[in-house]
């Protein structure tokens, strides 16, 4: 991410609240079953491509006068190389440093002179650049991505700054915490084959020895109109959109995408474990348990159509279904079981479970938990465990299964409300090759899912050689430890 | 693709219907509804019809300002277990209420059973359609309610598709409600919010039980450089005031169950309350969900109750404070701030529109361009004020590399102090307003950022057009304004620095 995501004046036009407990916005978004969600007719979608091969996708939201314009580009982390981890994102960075008619910080100034609040992101998957503008902007925000898309530009000097803020924003959101310290390198473990096991940020050696060059070749070798996507969603006409996209992206040439190499990841036979020590007072359990996902031609063809993957698009559906019965809503399994201790003891203080479902690498279903006060890691994750056992062993209820079903039709409704999530969900199904109603098509297919289904990818999946145990052991805060250095001088401009 | 001539229609149509904007390029007048209703609760609404559902919020006078000294932490405490059960009651008889049904709807709904649990097992509430020649009927039914314990409540909000919670800040006690507004969905959704509003079961398992997570909780807390460095800094600017108040294991352990039951009796008082709504409702309705929401609450006059004890002012700070601690992190973190604003204050706009130059506007700050930008020292420096019913801080925070540290340190206060002698360019001047203004429409664009909004006019007694008036109030804002604002405000020679991790 270029820079820490926070509003330039409270997102509200009073200063926030002081302190706000977590969660008081909740957990659980669920809703009735009927149609009554998806009655609210989300308004029409169009996609199209230009002769340069760049998509464009419109969804037009007249409710508001403003628009979000995401350009989207089909490479993250996982298109690295070893040696090389972290300059997608670095790149990302670097995007904000001018072109050969703006120069370096112009970007920023000219959108937030225009009205906007804008940022980028980065993930194994994706690179997105974003601006919330009002919707008469439209046209200027286009102009300057479009520039920077095909004219990105910048001096060494500017490299060399970037790429200490780069730094201080790995320490920052990896070093600095135990758990995501944990879960880079149970990452690490967990994939041998498949690039998902560098941290998307990079190493710290890998960004030490980063040069100018490495970064100049990503963008010269990915950032072409083939292998990206413009989203715009608001006050905004189609046609109006199709005219400014052509005039600003149009005549961007045409380059091949780069062949990808599959690297597929070998089948895991055996149990991998992976302990990690750190300053922390509460100890913590992850498992990943290697399932399979939704391949994005089973969504495009009609429900039950046959295909090689058919099955596996199936079952990646009934274990979406199975995180949601685990963890879907205030009071489901996990925190019956192991957090208010029903019918046993109490072993843990947090429990979750997750499903991964899409994505262009393999896919992961997560377990994890923080065990209560004199109870282990072992006990959560025997007692994680046992939760998925009694579903192979029983099945779930219809009541549960029900529940759960009826939470994607709410959020359908409820995620009409920001304009800027609709254009972020299309951009994300873009990148995965979806239909643009992937959304709507996937609740349908949910909806579908029986009790049996659940009952059978809990009894097919959690074996222990297809898991990555991690673990968290707590340490003592050592005062004798150096703080980490830099591994190469930096020479910052002290002026 | 739609046709020329129906997208117009089309979009006609969506204009006119939403109500949050009357035309399409200006910023029209954002149409604020007030009343106050019989048991004196000040109901606040914007229509927005566009969406079928409906967002609530509800503050009361709660916050931890309120925690007694030694009981830090009672506020949120009493939130947290306001969400995790009801109690049996009697329902009483009361007059018929308007259910959220549209007008000129015919027929009278029953609440229907929402599921699994027993969460509808009480009588069905009758409803009535407000208006519209459609059947009326008294709400005589009389009976028990039973107690749902969390998982029963869990259920069934799930069950409804509607999402409640509780929390507290350091002013206010809240509870916000999402609902589609399906009528036979949200009568429900606000009947059982009604209950957790006002009955909570208080389970001393539960308590016991979320004592031991928030105590584990603390626990880890003092392994993080971050909470370690925001306990020791709010101390520091807030000395004994109660916005410093910070939960340990001691205050933790002093809260008595009957602290809770006591602090949800004193500050959950439907005549205090002030409800924010936005959504798919007409204003009759919204009055009926308004009065239904705190309906099993008692219906005292505020006028009968004695008044709420005053909290006193933050004290200003005599004179600059450093303070290190030694602690191994990756970076050293950095806090430095004093006392800043109340909301009320006069100089809130100025204040404002200034720290947007100073540190508040992102990329372009002068604080990001000097640390971030030019110098590559930190990926976070920011600078902000915290206007509350008291003065809450204005703080400036960084992370960098602990062998640095000083380098920033030296940075940031530098930049603070010149802005503070000598305010903005009318150049940078020219650019905030550029964004603030020309940006306003994107701060309510959806009825989520609206309703944080209508809660702020809510709760700081502004005025019904504040929203309409906002871009003049930013617009009129000087040079000269934010000079003597930040002059009158801050004090760079009485400021706290808190640094954290520093490499010595």
């Amino acid at each position: 991410m270029k820079h820490p995501m926070r509003a330039p004046v409270p997102p509200t036009l009073f200063a926030p609240a002081r302190r706000t407990r977590a969660g008081m916005v909740f957990g659980a978004v669920l809703a009735c079953a009927n149609a009554c969600a998806l009655a609210q007719s989300a308004p029409q979608v169009e996609q199209f491509t230009l002769a340069n091969g760049l998509t464009v996708i419109v969804k037009p939201d007249h409710r508001a006068p403003t628009a979000a314009h995401m350009l989207w580009v089909r490479v993250g982390a996982m298109d690295e190389v070893d040696g090389a981890s972290g300059v997608a994102h670095v790149l990302e960075h670097m995007m904000f440093k001018g072109t050969k008619d703006v120069k370096a910080g112009e970007f920023s100034r000219r959108v937030a002179a225009l009205g906007g609040q804008e940022n980028a992101f980065t993930s194994s998957d994706n690179t997105g650049y974003y601006q919330q503008i009002p919707a008469g902007r439209l046209e200027e925000v286009m102009r300057l991505e479009a520039d920077r898309f095909a004219n990105s530009q910048w001096d060494d000097a500017e490299f060399k700054r970037e790429i200490e803020v780069v730094k201080e924003e790995r320490r920052q959101r990896t070093e600095e915490s135990p758990r995501a310290m944990l879960y880079e390198q149970a990452a690490a473990v967990t994939f041998l084959a498949s690039p998902y096991r560098r941290p998307i940020v990079g190493w710290m050696s890998d960004l030490d020895a980063m040069t100018p060059a490495d970064v100049r070749a990503f963008y010269q070798r990915w950032y072409v109109p083939a292998n990206a996507a413009v989203v715009v969603a608001g006050d905004v006409e189609v046609a109006q959109v199709r005219r400014l996209a052509e005039k600003y992206y149009g005549g961007i040439p045409a380059r091949p995408v780069p062949e990808r190499k599959p690297r597929s990841e070998p089948e895991q036979a055996g149990q991998r474990t992976l302990d990690f020590k750190a300053t922390a007072s509460q100890s913590y359990v992850s498992m990943a348990f290697k399932v399979p996902k939704v391949e994005p031609a089973d969504l495009h063809a009609a429900p039950g159509t046959p295909s090689p993957t058919a099955a596996a698009s199936r079952e990646a559906l009934a274990l979406t279904v199975l995180a949601a019965v685990l963890d879907g809503y205030s009071g489901a399994r996990l925190d019956r079981a192991l957090v208010q201790g029903q019918g046993g003891e109490r072993v843990a203080d947090s429990a979750g479970a997750s499903s991964g479902r899409v994505g262009r690498g393999p896919q992961l279903f997560m377990l994890d938990g923080v065990p209560a006060a004199g109870k282990t890691t072992l006990q959560v994750a025997d007692a994680l465990r046992r939760q998925i056992a009694a579903i192979a062993q029983s099945g779930v209820s219809d009541a549960e299964l029900k529940r759960v079903k009826t939470q994607w039709a709410a959020s359908e409704t409820y995620k009409l409300d920001s304009v800027f999530s609709q254009a972020r969900e299309l951009g994300s199904n873009w990148v995965q090759g979806l239909p643009l109603d992937a959304s709507m098509r996937l609740i349908a297919r949910l909806r579908t899912v029986t009790a049996a289904e659940v009952q059978g990818v809990a009894a097919k999946y959690f074996g222990g050689d297809q898991m990555t145990l991690a673990t968290l052991l707590p340490q003592p805060a050592d005062p004798n430890r150096a703080p980490r250095r830099a591994a190469v001088p930096t020479t910052g401009d002290l002026r | 693709m739609l046709n020329a001539t129906k997208n117009i229609a089309v979009r006609a149509l969506l204009v006119c219907a939403t109500g949050l904007f009357y035309h399409f390029n200006a910023l029209a007048a954002i149409p604020v509804q007030h009343w106050t209703q019989a048991n004196g609760a000040k109901v606040y609404l914007v229509e927005s019809p566009a969406i079928a559902m409906l967002d609530v919020q509800i503050d009361f006078d709660a916050g931890s300002r309120r925690d007694p000294p030694g009981k830090a932490g009672l506020a949120s405490m009493t939130a947290n277990i306001l969400e995790k059960g009801v109690r049996a009651s009697v329902r009483r008889a009361g007059p018929p209420q308007a259910s959220t049904a549209p007008s000129g709807g015919s027929a009278v709904r029953e609440a229907t059973s929402v599921g699994a649990s027993d969460f509808s097992a009480g009588p069905p509430q009758a409803s009535t359609a407000p208006s519209g020649g459609s059947a009326v009927r008294e709400a005589t039914s009389v009976g028990a309610d039973v107690a749902l314990d969390e998982n029963a409540l869990g259920e069934a909000w799930a069950d409804l598709g509607a999402q409640f919670g509780a929390g507290a800040s350091a002013d206010r006690m809240s509870f916000t409600l999402r609902s589609l507004t399906d009528p036979a969905l949200l009568d429900q959704a606000v009947a059982l919010a009604a209950r957790q509003i006002a009955e909570p079961a208080f389970p001393d398992a539960v308590w016991q039980r979320e004592r031991q997570r928030l105590e584990a909780g603390l626990k880890e807390s003092y392994t993080r450089p971050g909470s370690v460095i925001g306990r020791a800094y709010s101390q520091a600017v807030y000395g004994s005031h109660p916005y410093g108040y910070e939960m340990t294991e001691a205050t933790l352990s002093s809260i008595a169950f009957a602290d809770l039951q006591a602090a949800h009796a004193a500050g959950v008082v439907a005549c205090r309350a002030r409800i924010s709504m936005v959504g798919a409702v007409t204003r009759a309705q919204a009055d009926s969900i308004a009065a239904r929401l705190l309906s099993r609450l008692p219906q005292v006059a505020c006028a009968s109750l004695p008044p709420l004890p005053p909290v006193a002012e933050v004290a200003r700070l005599e004179q600059a404070q450093e303070k290190s601690i030694d602690f191994k992190s990756a970076q050293a973190h950095v806090l430095i701030g004093q006392p800043g604003i109340r909301r009320a204050d006069p100089d809130y706009f100025p204040l404002i529109v200034g720290n947007y130059i100073l540190g508040g506007g992102g990329f372009v700050s002068r604080l990001t361009n000097e640390v971030r930008e030019k110098r590559g020292l930190t990926y976070g420096v920011s600078s902000s004020f915290s206007p509350g019913l008291h003065a809450g801080s204005f703080t400036v925070g960084l992370q960098t590399r602990p062998d640095q540290t000083a380098q920033a340190v030296q940075i940031a206060r530098q930049v603070v102090r010149d802005f503070v002698a000598s305010g903005p360019t009318e150049a940078e001047l020219k650019a905030a307003k550029d964004n603030l203004v020309g940006g306003f429409a994107l701060r309510i664009d959806s009825n989520r950022k609206l309703l944080g909004n209508l809660a702020g006019i809510a709760w700081n007694d502004l005025p019904l057009d504040y929203l309409d008036t906002w871009t003049r109030q930013v617009e009129k804002v000087t040079v000269d304004d934010i000079r003597a604002a930040f002059a009158r405000t801050l004090q760079p020679e009485k400021m706290v620095t808190v640094i954290l991790g520093a490499a010595s």
